[in-house]
C-alpha cells in the first residue's frame, strides 16, 4: 500500500511539530510534511495533526488566537467532509476554539502546569484513532499542560456520553476512573474526545512522546498505528 | 474612543485562581471578603462611531474573539 499522507501543521509557539513529524515519518515509515498555518493549503493530506505548543504564547486563552490563522478555513472544511484530524494538547485547545469539538479548557484544578506521565483508559475503540487499542485497555501517555481542565455544560456532557464521544479518560493504573487520577479537573476524567463523525480526535496527553520503548512507553504509538490501519482498511 | 470590555467566568464555572486570590486575602485577615471572581479587561481604542453601530460591533468583537461563550461572559461600556 502506498504512504499516508500526514501534514502536521506549524504556528508559531508550536513545539511538538518536531516530535510527531518525527513519529510519523521515522517510526511509522509514512509520508509527512510540515504546513505553515498562514498557507491555504492541505497538501493533499490523508491526516492533518495540530501539534502541542503553546500557540501565539497562549496569549488570550490557549488555542485561540490559532483559531484566527489561514489554514484554518481549509482545515475547517477538510474537516467538515470527513477528513481526519488529530488535535493534541494545544491542538486540542484549538479545536475547541473552532467549535470542532464541544466544550472548553480552564486552568488546572490545582493551577499548576502538569508534566507527567498519566494512564489513560480507552472509552471507545471503534474510533479511526483507537481500532488498534482495545475497549478498557490502559495506555501510559505524558502530559504537558496548564489549561488542560475540560469543561462543557451539563447537557452537553449527556449529550457527549449518550453519543460515545469520549474516547480516554484519566484513570490509575489499574483503569479505575478515580478523583485521584484525574489530575486537571476535568469533567467525567476526560482526557480525550471525538466528534459525533468519529473523525475529529483532541486528545491532552501526548501520543507522539510514548511513541517509542525508548522513551519509556510506545502506547502512544496505537493512535498512530489505529489512523493508517483505518485507510488500509478502507 | 475608548471601549472597555470585561470578560469574566459564568457563574456556573469554577474559577480557582479566583479562590486562590480569596484564599490569600483571607490569609491576610481580610475577613470580610466573601468571594473573588478573577477576569480579564480589555481597553479598545476605536474610531467615533455611532452608537448604533458600537451596540453592534462590540457585543460581536467580545463573543467572536474576546470571550469564549462556552466557559465566559463579559460587559462593555464607553469609558471616553
Amino acid at each position: 500500500m502506498s504512504k499516508l499522507r500526514f501534514g502536521v501543521v506549524v504556528f508559531p509557539g508550536s513545539n511538538c511539530d518536531h516530535d510527531t513529524f518525527h513519529v510519523l515519518k521515522d517510526v511509522c515509515g509514512q509520508n509527512t510534511f510540515y504546513l505553515w498555518h498562514k498557507d491555504h493549503d492541505l497538501n493533499n493530506a490523508d491526516c492533518v495533526i495540530l501539534p502541542g505548543g503553546f500557540s501565539y504564547g497562549d496569549y488570550l486563552r490557549s488555542g485561540a488566537i490559532a483559531k484566527f490563522s489561514p489554514l484554518m478555513k481549509e482545515l475547517q472544511e477538510f474537516a467538515h467532509e470527513g477528513g481526519l484530524v488529530l488535535g493534541i494538547c494545544n491542538g486540542f485547545q484549538m479545536l475547541l476554539e473552532l467549535g470542532l469539538l464541544p466544550g472548553a479548557m480552564l486552568r488546572n484544578k490545582n493551577l499548576k502546569f502538569l508534566c507527567e506521565h498519566v494512564h489513560l483508559k480507552i472509552e471507545n475503540d471503534q474510533t479511526p484513532f483507537t481500532n488498534q487499542g482495545q475497549k478498557n485497555r490502559v495506555l501510559r501517555i505524558p502530559i504537558a499542560h496548564f489549561d488542560g481542565n475540560y469543561y462543557a455544560s451539563p447537557d452537553i456532557i449527556e449529550d457527549i456520553i449518550a453519543n460515545g464521544q469520549i474516547v480516554f479518560r484519566y484513570a490509575d493504573r489499574e483503569g479505575q476512573i478515580t478523583e485521584v487520577a484525574n489530575v486537571n479537573g476535568s469533567v467525567e476524567n476526560i482526557a480525550g474526545l471525538v466528534n459525533k463523525q468519529r473523525n475529529v480526535l483532541g486528545m491532552m496527553p501526548h501520543p507522539e512522546r510514548a511513541s517509542e520503548s525508548l522513551l519509556g512507553s510506545d502506547d502512544g504509538r496505537i493512535i498512530f498505528k489505529s489512523i493508517i490501519h483505518h485507510f488500509t482498511n478502507s | 474612543m475608548r471601549i472597555r470590555v470585561l470578560v469574566s467566568y459564568k457563574d456556573s464555572v469554577l474559577d480557582p485562581q479566583g479562590q486562590t486570590v480569596r484564599n490569600a486575602l483571607l490569609t491576610m485577615d481580610y475577613n470580610f471578603v466573601k468571594n473573588v471572581r478573577q477576569g480579564k479587561v480589555f481597553e479598545i481604542e476605536i474610531e467615533d462611531l455611532s452608537d448604533e453601530k458600537i451596540k453592534q460591533v462590540i457585543p460581536e468583537l467580545a463573543d467572536k474573539v474576546l470571550a469564549n461563550p462556552i466557559i465566559e461572559k463579559f460587559t462593555w461600556e464607553i469609558i471616553e
